[in-house]
Parts: C-alpha cells; sequence; structure tokens
C-alpha cells in the first residue's frame, strides 16, 4: 500500500502499482550482526575458559554464517515480502544457544557426569537440520492457506504425535516426564514440539470455520456472552486432552501450552472475552485438581514456593526433591547486573539439564541482567513480529494461524523462562532455538519458517492488473 | 479480528514484561542475597580460588596453602604443627567450613575484605592473581610449644596473656586435632577424619577449644577473686592481720560445716595464710561476709558473665547471680556453680599482675595485605580496674608467698619473682569425677614488670585423685610458659 505523493501546488498524487520495499537488504545487514555477535562470543568463551582463541572458532562462524547464507537466500527468492526481523533474531538466538551450549561442554563438572555428551556438534547439526525444513517450508509452502485444507488431518496427526510418547516401548520417561520417544540409532525425540505447529494448523482451520457460530450465538449473563452447551464442546475437549498430557504424561508445560494457545485463537476468531474467562477458570480448576493427587506437579509447586528447602533436602538424598531450582537462582543472582563474563561463571552446578531447560540461567550468570534482558527483548520482537503478522495478514486463516504459533511462541518462553526464574513453577520446556535440543531447534525453525511464509502473503503487493491498452497513470485530483 | 489481536499483541508484551520484572527482582534487588546465601557454592568455590592468607606468630607462617586436584576448590589449607595451634586458627575446611580465627578474619584471608579492595583492583589492573591477607597474632610460638608440651597427653588447657596489654601470648588446648586432615572436601578422607574427631565419636572432644570455650570450676584459684573482693570492699585491709574465721566454720542458715583440705592452720588465719594452705573456712566466710552483690561486683569487674570476644568468642565465665548465703560461700570458693574458662583465670592473673588494671585480652595484633603492608593494628585496651594498684600489690605479695613457701612451689623460676595459686576443683555427683588441677599465676621481672600471666587447668590427670593438686599438676606447666616468655623475651 504504498503511494508517491506529490507535495507540489498541483494537488494531485499517482497510485500505481509499485511493490512494497521487500527489506531484504535489512535483513542480509541483520544477519551479518546476528551472526558476528555469537562469533565473537566463541571467542570470548574460548579465551576465558582456555585463554586462547577456540580452535573450532573458523568451523562455527562459517558454519553459522552459511546457515544464516542459506536461509537468506531462500527468503530472498521464495519469500522475498517476509518480515525482515525474524530471520535474524531467530539466527542471533540460535547462535548464542550454540555458544552457551558450548561453553557448558566445556565445564569440567558437567564433563564428570556418567551421561556427558559434547552436546554442541549435535546442536549444530541439529540446527542445520532445523534451517533445512525452515527452507523446506519456503519452497514448498507456496501458500499458507493450503494448510486450510489439512484441518482435520492436523488433528489426528497432532493426537498421535501427542499420544507417541505414551506407547509402550517407544515413550521414554525422563526425570519424571513422559514427553520424549526414543527411536534406537536415532535418539529420542519430543514429539510435542511438532505438534505444537500441527495443532495450530488444525485450531486455525477448525476456528475459521466455526467462528461465527462461536461467537454469535451466545447468550448474555451478567455482562458475559455466555456460549451455548454445543459450541462449549471443542474447548471442552482440548481442555480435557491438556489435563490427559498433564496426568499422562506428566508435561506440565506442553498442556498449558496447548491450552493456552487454543484460548487465544478462541478469543481472536470471536472477539468474545467470555472465552478468557471461561479458559483462566478452567486451566485453573484443572491445575488444581490435577495437582491435587498428581504427585509430580506436587513436587514441582513445592520446589517453586521453596527452592532453598528443596535444595536442602537433595543434598540430604531424600528422592523426589531437587536442588535445581535454587542452583538456577543462584545462577542469577550471581550474576548480578553485568554478569561474569561468559565462561566464567557456575551455572553448571545446575548440572542435569544445565544445557537444556535451565539454559537461561548460564546466561543469567555469565551476562548477567543485561544479557538476559537482551535475550527475553528478542523473544518480544519475535513474538510481536508474529503478532504483528497476524495483522497484516489478510485472511482469517492467516491471522488465526500467524497468531497462534506467535501466541504458543509466548507461552513457550514465558513458561520456561518463568519457571527457571522462579516466577512460576517449573515445567520441563526449552527455551527456542537457545536450549539443547533436537525436537526444538527443529520445530522452531519450522516455525520461523511458517510465520514468514504468511507475513510474505500478506506484505506482498497485489499482482499487477493486465496490461490496459489505455494504460495511464490514474489522476487523483484532491479538492 | 484485529481488535482482539492488538490485545493479544499487548497480552504477550505483559508476559514478556512479567519476565523483566522477574529477572530485574532476582538478579538486581535479590542479587546480593542470592551470591551470600550460604548453600551457595560459589561462595565456597571463591573463597578457594586463590592461596589463602596465612596467620602469622612471631614472623613465621603458621599455616599454608596447597594446590588441590580434581576438585572445584583450587587451593586448600595446610597447617604447620596443626594441633598445637589449632585452639589458635580454628579451622578451614573445604567441607566443613571455617570456625574461630579462620572464620573471623575470613575477609582478610580470602583477600575479600573491603579494605582490600584498593589492593584487589590494583591487582586486577596489573594482571596479577589476587591473593588473601595476613593475619599477624599475638601469640608467642615459645610460649604455645611450653604450653603445648606442658599438657601432652593429659586432658586440660592453657592460657596466658601479657598483663601490660592484653595480648595472648599461648592458647593451648589438649587433646587437639590437627585442622590439616579435613581441611578438603574429599568424601574418603577428609570427611572421614571429620567424622572421627566429633564429639558423638569421640568422647575426648578434641575439636573443643578448650582454652576459650570449655568452663571449669575455678576451684581453689578463685579464692585470688575472693580476696580481692575482701580488699576492694574493705573487710580486710592488711593481709598480715588476723581474720575473723573460725574453724571449722558452719555456713550461715545451715549446719553444714565448710571443711578444709587436710590438716591445716586455718583458724583466724591471715589473708595471706589462707591462702598460702588455701583455707576454705577464711574465704568461704569473706564470701559469705561481703555477700552476694559484693562478691558479684568484683567477679564481674574481673570479666566473669560476659563473653570475651579476643577476637574469637570466649564462653562467658560464671559466677551466680542468684544464691543464698551457704550457695555465696562456696561460690567464694570456686564451687557450686562458679565455673571459669582458662582465659578468663588468666584475665584474673593480668589483672592482679598489672596493678589492678585489666587489660581487654586479644590475639589479633595485625592485619596486613598480601605484602605485609598494614592495614589495621590493634591498640591495646583497658577493660576495667577490678582493684585498686595499693590492693593489687597486697594480693600480689599475698599470691608470691603462695609460691614461694605455700601450694604453688613447683611454680619457682630461678630469679624472677613468681605469684600464683593452685586449684583442685571438685565436680561431678559427690565429687565422684576426678578433679580439674588449675593453677594460675604470673611472673614479675627485677623491674616491676610483669611480662606474663598464665592459668593453666588439667582435667583427669591419668594418676588417682590423691595426686591430682594444683601444685603437682599444673604448676610445672605454668612455671615452663612463664619460663618460655621470659626467655624469649631475654
Amino acid at each position: 500500500m504504498s503511494s508517491t505523493s506529490n507535495t507540489s501546488t498541483h494537488h494531485t498524487s499517482t497510485i500505481g502499482a509499485i511493490g512494497a520495499p521487500s527489506r531484504r537488504n535489512t535483513e542480509l545487514a541483520l544477519l551479518v550482526f546476528a551472526v558476528v555477535i555469537p562469533v565473537f562470543a566463541y571467542a570470548n568463551v574460548g579465551l576465558a575458559i582456555n585463554d586462547q582463541v577456540p580452535s573450532g572458532l573458523l568451523g562455527y562462524g562459517l558454519g553459522l554464517g552459511l546457515l544464516a547464507a542459506v536461509g537468506h537466500i531462500v527468503v530472498r527468492k521464495f519469500a522475498p515480502y517476509a518480515d525482515p526481523l525474524m530471520l535474524p533474531l531467530a539466527t542471533l538466538l540460535n547462535g548464542i544457544g550454540l555458544v552457551a551450549i558450548w561453553r557448558l561442554d566445556q565445564s569440567e563438572r558437567l564433563q564428570a557426569r556418567d551421561t556427558f555428551v559434547e552436546a554442541a556438534p549435535r546442536q549444530l547439526m541439529y540446527s542445520a537440520m532445523g534451517l533445512a525444513l525452515f527452507v523446506a517450508v519456503l519452497i514448498f509452502l507456496k501458500d499458507h492457506r493450503v494448510l486450510q485444507r489439512y484441518t482435520y488431518i492436523s488433528m489426528a496427526l497432532s493426537l498421535f504425535l501427542l499420544l507417541l510418547p505414551l506407547v509402550p516401548g517407544l515413550g521414554a520417561n525422563i526425570y519424571g516426564a513422559k514427553i520424549w520417544i526414543s527411536i534406537p540409532g536415532i535418539g529420542t525425540i519430543q514429539p510435542g514440539e511438532f505438534a505444537k505447529i500441527v495443532i495450530a494448523v488444525f485450531f486455525a482451520g477448525y476456528l475459521m470455520v466455526k467462528r461465527d457460530a462461536l461467537a454469535l450465538a451466545s447468550r448474555r449473563f451478567m455482562g458475559l456472552y455466555l456460549p451455548r452447551g454445543r459450541d462449549l464442546g471443542p474447548i471442552i475437549v482440548v481442555w480435557a486432552m491438556s489435563i490427559l498430557i498433564l496426568v499422562f504424561e506428566t508435561d506440565l508445560g506442553t498442556s498449558l501450552l496447548f491450552f493456552g494457545m487454543f484460548v487465544v485463537m478462541l478469543y481472536v476468531a470471536t472477539e468474545r472475552t467470555s472465552w478468557i474467562v471461561f479458559g483462566l477458570l478452567m486451566s485453573a480448576a484443572g491445575a488444581v485438581g490435577v495437582a491435587s493427587f498428581e504427585p509430580h506437579v506436587q513436587q514441582r509447586v513445592q520446589a517453586w514456593l521453596d527452592p532453598m528447602g528443596e535444595y536442602l533436602k537433595s543434598k540430604e538424598g531424600l528422592i523426589g526433591h531437587s536442588e535445581q531450582s535454587a542452583e538456577a537462582l543462584w545462577a542469577f543472582g550471581s550474576g548480578g547486573v553485568l554478569g561474569t563474563g561468559l565462561g566464567q561463571g557456575n551455572s553448571d552446578l545446575i548440572g542435569f539439564a544445565a544445557n537444556s531447560d535451565f539454559i537461561l540461567a548460564t546466561f543469567g550468570e555469565e551476562l548477567g541482567l543485561a544479557g538476559v534482558m537482551a535475550i527475553l527483548l528478542i523473544y518480544g520482537l519475535i513474538v510481536e513480529r508474529g503478532v504483528r503478522t497476524a495483522l497484516a495478514a489478510r485472511d482469517p486463516f492467516g491471522k488465526l494461524l500467524a497468531v497462534g504459533l506467535s501466541g504458543a511462541f509466548a507461552l513457550q518462553v514465558f513458561v520456561v523462562a518463568g519457571g527457571v526464574m522462579g516466577l512460576i513453577p517449573l515445567t520441563g520446556m526449552t527455551l527456542p532455538f537457545v536450549a539443547y535440543g533436537g525436537s526444538s531447534v527443529i520445530a522452531n525453525w519450522a516455525l520461523v519458517g511458517i510465520l514468514l511464509r504468511i507475513s510474505d502473503t500478506a506484505r506482498r503487493p497485489a499482482p499487477s492488473p493486465a496490461p490496459n491498452p489505455d494504460a495511464e497513470m490514474t489522476q487523483v485530483v484532491r479538492p | 479480528m484485529n481488535k482482539p489481536l492488538r490485545r493479544i499483541a499487548i497480552f504477550c508484551g505483559l508476559l514478556v514484561m512479567a519476565l523483566l520484572i522477574r529477572d530485574n527482582w532476582l538478579q538486581y534487588v535479590m542479587a546480593t542475597d542470592l551470591q551470600d546465601d550460604k548453600n551457595n557454592r560459589r561462595v565456597s568455590i571463591e573463597r578457594y580460588a586463590q592461596p589463602r592468607g596465612d596467620i602469622i606468630v612471631d614472623g613465621k607462617e603458621i599455616t599454608g596453602s596447597k594446590k588441590t586436584s580434581g576438585s572445584d576448590y583450587e587451593y586448600k589449607r595446610t597447617y604447620k604443627d596443626g594441633p598445637m595451634w589449632a585452639p589458635v586458627t580454628g579451622y578451614a575446611s573445604q567441607a566443613f567450613g571455617a570456625t574461630q580465627l579462620e572464620s573471623i578474619e575470613d575477609g582478610i584471608l580470602t583477600g575479600n575484605d573491603d579494605r582490600l579492595f584498593f589492593r584487589r583492583t590494583l591487582d586486577m589492573i596489573t594482571g596479577k592473581k589476587p591473593g588473601g591477607g595476613n593475619v599477624v597474632t599475638t601469640l608467642s610460638a615459645a610460649a604455645q610449644k611450653a604450653a603445648f608440651e606442658g599438657l601432652g597427653d593429659k586432658k586440660g588447657a592453657v592460657a596466658a596473656i601479657d598483663p601490660s596489654t592484653g595480648a595472648i601470648l599461648a592458647l593451648a588446648s589438649t587433646p587437639s586435632y590437627d585442622p590439616s586432615t579435613f581441611a578438603g572436601n574429599s568424601t574418603d578422607t577428609d570427611t572421614k577424619a571429620w567424622t572421627k574427631l566429633q564429639k558423638k565419636n569421640n568422647p575426648d572432644d578434641p575439636m573443643l577449644n578448650r582454652a576459650l570455650r570449655e568452663t571449669y570450676p575455678p576451684g581453689s584459684t578463685f579464692k585470688v577473686v575472693t580476696a580481692a573482693a575482701a580488699l576492694e570492699h574493705d573487710l580486710y585491709t592488711d593481709p598480715d592481720a588476723k581474720t575473723d574465721s573460725p574453724d571449722p566454720w558452719t555456713m550461715p542458715d545451715t549446719r553444714t560445716k565448710l571443711p578444709n583440705e587436710g590438716n591445716i592452720p586455718c583458724e583466724n588465719a591471715t589473708l595471706r595464710n589462707a591462702l598460702r594452705y588455701s583455707c576454705n573456712t577464711v574465704f568461704g566466710k569473706v564470701g559469705s561476709d561481703l555477700g552476694k552483690d559484693k562478691m558479684l561486683e568484683t567477679a564481674e569487674k574481673f570479666g566473669f558473665n560476659s563473653q570475651q570476644f579476643v577476637p574469637v568468642r570466649s564462653n562467658a565465665s560464671i559466677f551466680p547471680t542468684k544464691m543464698d548465703k551457704p550457695q555465696t560461700a562456696l561460690s567464694s570458693i570456686g564451687q557450686f556453680e562458679t565455673a571459669a574458662t582458662p582465659l578468663q583465670m588468666a584475665m584474673v592473673a593480668s589483672a592482679i599482675a598489672n596493678d589492678g588494671t585489666l587489660m581487654e585480652p586479644y590475639m589479633v595484633d595485625q592485619l596486613t595485605t598480601p605484602n605485609l603492608d598494614t592495614i589495621e593494628k590493634h591498640d591495646s585496651k583497658k577493660m576495667g580496674e577490678p582493684l585498686s594498684k595499693e590492693n593489687a600489690q597486697k594480693l600480689q605479695s599475698m599470691m608470691e608467698t603462695v609460691v614461694k613457701e605455700g601450694t604453688g612451689t613447683q611454680a619457682q623460676i630461678p630469679g624472677v619473682t613468681v605469684g600464683g595459686k593452685t586449684g583442685t576443683a571438685q565436680h561431678g555427683v559427690d565429687n565422684s569425677e576426678k578433679p580439674y588441677a588449675w593453677f594460675l599465676s604470673y611472673a614479675k621481672l627485677d623491674d616491676g614488670s610483669s611480662p606474663v600471666a598464665v592459668a593453666v587447668v588439667v582435667e583427669d590427670g591419668s594418676a588417682n585423685r590423691d595426686d591430682i593438686s594444683g601444685g603437682g599438676l599444673a604448676a610445672p606447666i605454668a612455671k615452663d610458659v612463664m619460663k618460655a616468655v621470659i626467655d624469649s623475651k631475654k
């Protein structure tokens, strides 16, 4: 929607089908920063720990640069009008995540653990796979509206993915949460990360069709529009599903994520505040209900209320207590405002999951308040660019999908960062792009791919009309 | 659909805002609390990241630091003559924390004290590895050695003070322990050594600092305090005048006779003779005649009933505040609930030797930077004047009689005037336990100055109870300590 306006004394302006700026060069410039910053950080870690520039610096820099370059070229070619911020931001997060994971690989304390594996090379591989999926999404998904066709297939697929960890022999119970499946020869996969995207497609497709019924057929009661009983069906089904996930997979995070995403999309689709009220009531009821009999959830709540007490109990060797919450808080506190500097903290004291669920604590200690605020703001930016994409999208399905994905992303960041910082009970989730974990990185790159596709569609100028023999610029005469 | 979208945008912004606020709370508001939390392992990691400063006696370090391997903690503490110096240093263990001097001066020793801030900053700029400052003590290596070796296998404690300044010269406690054995944090060696030393596994309780933290019934040595009270409150003014003391003496309000040990001339004995022979009847009656309040006043002036910080805390010695007349009489001869630390009794001797002026006891002379520049130097402080100069000199002459021709002859040093008092404190139900042998004394040089006052207590010497007396067991140790101090001054 551009216009070149002529501020001359003639009150005329010319409107033509001139393309919106694609902003690809902005993206390229930002990407340079997104690669250079992690490379410096990487060198910084090496200098701090071994007093020398790490030998892998070149390889790492080239690897990240290559990923960024491929991403950029593909976007330039296949989604030229896509949002210019999301790719650089995701690259930056992915890059500093790799640095933090590599930094924790250097920790002698973690190396002494039985389960230690060098995580950084794997994460680099996962990042490459994630970018491959990102590229695939942009190349093969020409128009996001195609996904609309697969609404109910998506539902089936997401249910399948969510239930996979419960399949005997396939599911892996790792430290109390049953959200992984283990495939021999490949490793463990967290299907929930992928289900997040698939289920957003289902919600978007479903709500687009049903939104009028859900929005209009309602009774007014005490200032709220109460939906009809039968329209309550879907929300109750999703709610029940979340509860089941919580009960059977003991995964508070995923459960909260799905339900939250659904409520957000329902609200956007129907513009009825009552859904929010219902959503909050139902999630509160569900959470309290499950917490009343599920020991795993109770432990998490206990650890949230009294992390230091849990720490002491854990040190005494009592089963079912974790010192991690307290260790994470100490890591944050010890970082202070400016942090100890990369490679100079002791966040590895957290031990298990230091480079995945708790990776934010490493940033907290080594980059301090300043670093963590920057990272949180980067997440905030990605989310707001996602919502911006939803605002700009021209079709309801695109709007719903974009807001669903961004909302889920925001909730995930909130749940995991809030959990690690002790704002809410801790749930086993990974910080998108930063935390170690193949499923998470790959799925989030796909998520960004879809958002870019929607934003490309939204910002793409309408195709120029067929050439008119009388073609002349339209003259608009202003009074 | 755009209106709810904008609201969702705000909602997401609020989520991020909540995280930012929480982060500020954690990393700004609560940062210091979390950093210094005692369970935060970083505290100890940082503590052991560099060699710890040393504790110095007579210009030589009695501690050291050793690089460790396979541990979070880079350096661990070592001790030279650990068991001998343990009551002075305390311990600094990676696994079990620090106590006493090691704990109190931890800031200086680790180099984290604010007074070392400038130096730390300088080191940071010049790229020098930061180090800890040193703690220079007032102790005398010779005196400590004499005390520790004198106690030998026996259970007991010695405290020696320079009466004119209050500087602590010796502080020994046996049985002792070697803090080096558990300075690290290995569960194999350090934890085992530690466990073995705990009171519940070791009835001798070697980690108890008997010189500062154990209170013993002072027995007859307390008669010195009672004598001081008699002089100060003008009950008797002349040590050589007869006192009004029947023998046997029945305690007021009772029909119980207070016995003397053995057949000694105590009836109406002069104060000098009463002290020389250690007459229970005379001093019991003095205490009873003075009454609880006057006795309490004098005892508290000597430091009873309050903790001392040298800077290591010493338990408060006790002179009971609530008692009836017979109890006052018993308390005045160091029985009933009266209890004193060896340090307290050394303070009593030092106040008398210093002509009535009690100096505040201390053991840290200087705190220094890693390269021995003084940060802080201790100035001697007057703590009080439990008795006048005149009375102090009277008491001195009485105590000197005790050593010259009384129960304390074993403390005599040729060419040196020694004043002292023995004590044999009974304890246990019906005195069933082996008594404590006490000796407190001071030495005086020809120029009238007194370089050392000392208190020795020996718990159950392995001999039978008749053999235990302050004169026999404790006095020789006191003599050796005083001699060591005098010799090292020459």
